[in-house]
């Protein structure tokens, strides 16, 4: 079980795609790649989850952490090509009241 | 009162990279017994969340500790168990202590990983957590139209989903 950060820049808009699994042992792996993105003034960050398999209240934490980051700085955190449970997730635990998700 | 059918334990290191292999066994056990992929996939996340607080206090700790999982396989439900505490436990002689234990004032008991209980909670019909010799985490979940008789239980999980 492993997961993959695949980073991208673009007009200004860094974008980064995950595959695998966010859980307790790849949480701090993600947020180690993940937070220097977020460093700088009006960042614009979307994180495509297309091949995330699966996620946790670890994977919550890691993106409720950047989205403090970003915001503090003035900038922007997109969740996009989210699966069904991934939307689930967001929204029992009520965090896609906070941060911007969007599904498949 | 349906009888226990089988019982299924694993010891495994309280590190990480182990959290995965337990939601693999679970995803073999729960697949076997019939339940739905949605279903599987929400108890992936309980048993997740509760070995993660273990691996996490394991760390804290700096301990090199171990977990226990133990499994009950019933024909209309399934029971999981997650204990830090590295010896296998009598699984009748847990569920005995259950009893002097709600599931509403036990989760406050451990306040860090909120919202990892918080989803436990949610995601399974029932949950109890034991402070006993360490922390033990108790999860139900039956399978689809066995609910009925578990009216309270149901009816707190609507409370809950209300809230959002």
């Amino acid at each position: 079980m492993n997961i993959k950060i695949d980073k991208q820049q673009k007009n200004g808009e860094t974008l980064v795609q995950i595959a695998g699994e966010i859980d307790a042992y790849t949480a701090p792996k993600l947020k180690e790649e993940l937070l220097p993105l977020a460093e700088g003034k009006n960042i614009s960050l979307t994180v495509c989850l297309k091949d995330v398999s699966y996620m946790d209240s670890t994977g919550l934490g890691v993106f409720i952490g950047l989205f403090k980051q970003l915001k503090q700085n003035d900038g922007e955190l997109k969740l996009i090509n989210l699966s069904d449970r991934l939307v689930r997730l967001f929204q029992i635990t009520g965090i896609n009241n906070i941060i911007h998700i969007s599904a498949q | 009162m349906k009888q226990l059918m089988d019982y299924i334990e694993m010891k495994i290191p309280a590190k990480p990279e182990y959290v995965g292999v337990i939601r693999l066994t679970l995803s073999g056990i729960t697949s076997r017994m019939g339940y739905t992929y949605e279903e599987i996939e929400d108890m992936k996340i309980a048993i997740s969340e509760a070995c993660t607080n273990v691996v996490r206090h394991a760390y804290q700790d700096d301990e090199e500790g171990e977990m226990v999982i133990g499994f009950g396989v019933y024909q209309d439900k399934l029971e999981m168990m997650v204990t830090d505490y590295g010896r296998s436990f009598n699984f009748a002689e847990k569920k005995q202590e259950l009893g002097s234990y709600n599931a509403s004032t036990t989760l406050d008991q451990i306040v860090e990983g909120g919202l990892g209980l918080y989803l436990i909670e949610t995601l399974m019909d029932e949950v109890q957590v034991i402070n006993q010799n360490g922390v033990t985490v108790f999860m139900v979940k039956y399978l689809s139209g066995e609910r009925e008789t578990h009216a309270t239980i149901v009816s707190e999980l609507e409370e809950n989903e209300g809230r959002n």
